[in-house]
Formats: structure tokens, sequence, C-alpha cells
């Protein structure tokens, strides 16, 4: 390992009451590169996601920030650490207009390149729609504008998750478009995919989780379509995981 | 005549509902938390109020402001304190724990301060004096004045939550508590400054129920809870001008009903009550968001 890791996960398990969600997972992710995540609906992904970004208390296993452990930290200390998520669903503020958005977003930011002017120049539809209420956006809009609340953050770790989900291919392909931008920035991006294509593309390093354990992880480049089949599915005794 | 001063007394009476209202329905539309103990905080607030002026005698005046700052740090300690951790346990279990406030609160005033009931000296001849508007109606400037003062009440809240930074935080938190922790907003501190207000309006209303007549520590949990639940019902549960609108019914009804015979005061206002609850169980002013 040359570089030693922004974001590190070490052997985390995380339980949903009895269920066992996430299962003695690790991973590296080095400053500047795309980590992606992939695994078939209830793998554990979005609880690994939401457990390194505190929403979630493991049962064991560690998170690092840079080094700093900060499994013990509560959600909203992370977020001003440098880790921002994206949860799924967008979860935007109803009740809050495009802008009152991502002021909350600014609210305990970190110094950086992002601001509101920042973020309303790399998706321009906000400019003029600032003053609405998202309920009332697309989903790839308000996608956009989940985006831009974390970016605001100013993040030294961006978590995506499932951005893809219940969007129009063409719309999906805009909203990955300014990924390099938002790399170029500095912000480091960990996400968590379906679309396994789309996580190959974008990715330096992927692992794919299946019902909570890793069953695959490296460059995409490393992997051939049938060996990410079978990891995604569990197909083919690949591991214990996926002979049941 | 009779009427028209019956409804004019019943809109003026909505003022002093509405005050104590617009603490429990910020309360429960911001975390869910329906304080069973708001009632006996308003008597808190009197007591406080008359309590300041014992002791540092200033003049009356001055002892509001001072009320309410000391009812906003019990309102912040109480928050992070109790209310918080029955909040970690459920929403039921702030129920009960509200529950128990009320009676603490109750049993403590009545040990310190007898059973007996008082009321607030304004020392203010203005405030009890009133003028006539035709032949037949007085009204009086204390309750034209407490109106005023929900009303400023209510205009401040609304500039708060929707132009201010904490206010914004406070929507916020209220809308999708997950998502505001991932903007590093720290979602207790923001449920503190939300009861702190509660319990600093509440506190007003207290003072203005002790101004307007007598009040002893029973009060709270007999009368005043139920006349705020009845006007954030009638209004709409979460909506800050929907407890104007359901204490200025609640007033109407219960004037109305007095004058048609004197012991239907009190029913006429829980009918109106129960009427709202079965045919708008969502209130006359409907939310915008789902609750």
């Amino acid at each position: 390992m040359s570089e030693s890791p922004l974001l590190e996960v070490r052997d985390l398990t995380v339980h949903h009451g009895q269920l066992r969600a996430v299962s003695n997972v690790s991973l590296r992710v080095r400053p500047g590169e795309v980590y992606a995540i992939i695994g078939a609906n209830g793998a554990g992904k979005s609880t690994l996601l939401r457990t390194i970004a505190g929403l979630h208390h493991p049962t064991s296993g560690l998170v690092l920030l840079d080094g700093t452990n900060v499994t013990r930290l509560r959600a909203e200390k992370r977020a001003t650490a440098g880790i921002s998520m994206v949860p799924e669903g967008r979860r935007l503020f109803p009740s809050l207009s495009l802008e009152e958005n991502l002021k909350v977003g600014a609210s305990y930011a970190r110094r950086g390149p992002w601001d509101i002017p920042a973020v309303m120049e790399l998706f321009p539809f906000m400019k003029e729609r600032r003053g609405q209420k998202t309920a009332q956006m697309s989903g790839g809009e308000q996608q956009q504008v989940a985006i831009g609340r974390a970016l605001v953050a100013n993040p030294r770790v961006l978590l995506l998750d499932e951005v893809s989900l219940g969007l129009a291919p063409l719309i999906l392909q805009r909203i990955y478009d300014v990924l390099p931008r938002i790399l170029a920035s500095g912000v480091t991006v960990l996400l968590v995919e379906q679309d396994v294509a789309q996580a190959r593309r974008v990715a330096s390093h992927m692992q794919c989780l299946l019902e909570g354990r890793t069953t695959l992880e490296g460059r995409p480049s490393e992997f051939t379509s049938e060996q990410v089949e079978a990891a995604y599915f569990g197909l083919a005794g690949h591991n214990a995981g996926g002979a049941r | 005549m009779a009427w028209v001063n019956a409804i004019i007394q019943g809109i003026l009476t909505g003022g002093l509902y509405a005050l104590f209202a617009c603490g429990l329905s910020l309360l429960f539309g911001i975390m869910k938390v329906v304080n069973l103990a708001h009632g006996d905080l308003a008597i808190v607030g009197a007591y406080i109020a008359t309590g300041v002026i014992a002791v540092t005698h200033v003049p009356f005046l001055w002892s509001i402001p001072i009320m309410v700052v000391l009812m906003a740090a019990l309102g912040y300690a109480l928050q992070r304190s109790v209310i918080q951790a029955a909040l970690n346990k459920g929403e039921l279990a702030t129920l009960i724990v509200t529950f128990g406030l009320s009676i603490v609160i109750e049993n403590g005033l009545q040990r310190f301060f007898s059973a007996n009931s008082r009321s607030i000296g304004t020392g203010s001849s203005l405030l009890s004096a009133s003028f006539s508007a035709g032949s037949q109606i007085q009204i009086g400037w204390l309750p034209v004045g407490i109106l005023g003062i929900a009303i400023l009440v209510l205009l401040a809240l609304q500039y708060f939550l929707s132009a201010s930074r904490y206010g914004r935080m406070i929507r916020a938190v209220a809308d999708d508590r997950d998502a505001a922790l991932l903007s590093g907003i720290n979602a207790r501190h923001v449920f503190g400054i939300a009861a702190a207000i509660s319990f600093g309006t509440v506190g007003l209303a207290g003072v203005a129920y002790g101004m307007s007549g007598q009040f002893s520590p029973t009060d709270g949990n007999s009368t005043i809870l139920l006349w705020a639940f009845a006007a954030v019902v009638i209004g709409g549960l979460g909506s800050l001008w929907g407890t104007l609108l359901g204490g200025i019914v609640l007033g109407v009804a219960q004037q109305v009903g007095g004058q048609i015979n004197i012991s239907y005061e009190a029913l006429a206002g829980y009918i109106i009550f129960l009427v709202v609850l079965v045919f708008r169980p969502q209130g006359l002013t409907a939310r915008r968001t789902q609750s």
C-alpha cells in the first residue's frame, strides 16, 4: 500500500437488531479517488455508508478519517470533520426552498472551494429556481440539490448513496458528468451503486458486497464481467456467502 | 348588541389562548413532543414574575423580560436533560416524562407558594381600564394588549423561523432529523432552542393569565393545558397562525356559549373542539408537510 488512506474502515460489523447487516468489512479509500461499493438490494451497502457517516453505530470495527478514529463521533461531528453524505432517496428538506437547503448544508461548513455560488455554477438550473420548494422538482434536480447540499460543507470525503436510483439514464449521465469537477476540487468520493456498469466506469477501486460480506475487492480493470456478476449474485460457489 | 359583545370578547380572549398554544404547537411540530407540563409551566412563569418583583423590587414591566429569560433557560436545560433522555427512548416516553414533570411542578408550587390563588398587580391603572364602543360594549385595554402581544409574538416567531439561521436549522431538523445531522447540525442543541422559545412564550402567557385574573398552582393542569390543546387542535397541529385562529374560535365559542347560558361557556368550547376533531381532524389550517 503506497499511499495512506484518507478514509479507512477496519473490520466493521453492523447489526440491525438481530440482523447482521454488515460483516467484517474493511476498505481503504485513498485521497482523490472514486471508490465504489456495489451489490444487490439488501447487501448492506447503504448500512455501511450510513455507519461511516455516523447514522448507525457499529457492533465492532473502526472508522478512521485521515488516521483519526471517528468511530465514536456523532453524525453531526463527523460532518464537520469532513465526511458529508448524500443519503439514499435524496432526503431534502421539503418545507425549505432550494437555496435554504443549500444554506442548511453550509451551516457548519469547513473552509474550502465550495460555496453556494460555486454549487450553482456546477448545477446551473439552480440559479433561476433558488426560491422554489424542492418538492416540486424532478428527481434529477432533487438529486443535484442533495449533492450540492453536501458539497457546500466542503467535505474531504463525499459519500454518495444510490445516486442513480429512479433516474433516467440521460439525467444520471448529467449528474455523473460533474464528478470530475468535484474530484478536481480535492474531494474524495465513496459511492454506493446498484448500477454496476456505471460504477465500473467511474471508480478507481471497487468492492462488492453480498449479504453484508465482501465478495470482491480491487481495481475494476482486474475483473471480468463474469467475475463481477458472480460476486454480485453469489453464483458458482464464489464464496461461502453465495452458496446458501 | 350582546352577541356582538360576546364575539368581540371572544376574539380578545383568543389572543391569550394563542399565547398559551403557540409554544405547545411549536414543540410538537418540531420534535413531536406533546408537553403535558405546558400548562403548569405557564403558572411557573406567573410565579417567577411575581417572585422577581418581590425579590428585586423592579417595576412590573421589567420583570417580564427577566422571567422570559429564566423560563427559556429552564426550557433549554429540561430539554437537554430529561426530555431528550425520554426522546431517545421513543415518543411515548416523552408523554410519561412530561406528565411526571407536570405533577412535580404542580406539587412543588403548592409546597412553596401554598394553594392560595393570587394575581399579578400591574400597578398601572391603564391596564385595568376599559373603553366603550357603543352602549353595551366595554372593551378592556388588558385583553387588547394581550391580543396585540400574541400577534407580535407570532410575527416574531414567524420571522425567526423563516429568516434566521437558527430558524432555518429548526425547520430542517423538523423536516428530516437525519439529513440535518448529515449537514453538521446538532439536533439536540436545536431542540433545546425550540424548547427555550416554547417555555418563554408560555411564561408570557402565564403572566398575561395572572394579570387577567387569579392564578393558583393547579390552574395549569386543570384549565390552561386543555385550552392550549383545544386551540392547537382547532387551528391545526404544528401551524403557528393556526394557534391564533384556533384560540379565537375557541374564545368566541366560549363567549357565545356563555351568552346563551353562563353554564354553557366551557361546554361550547369543548363542543367546537370535538366538532373540529370529527369533521376536520387536521385542523382549520391544514399543515404544509406531513407530520
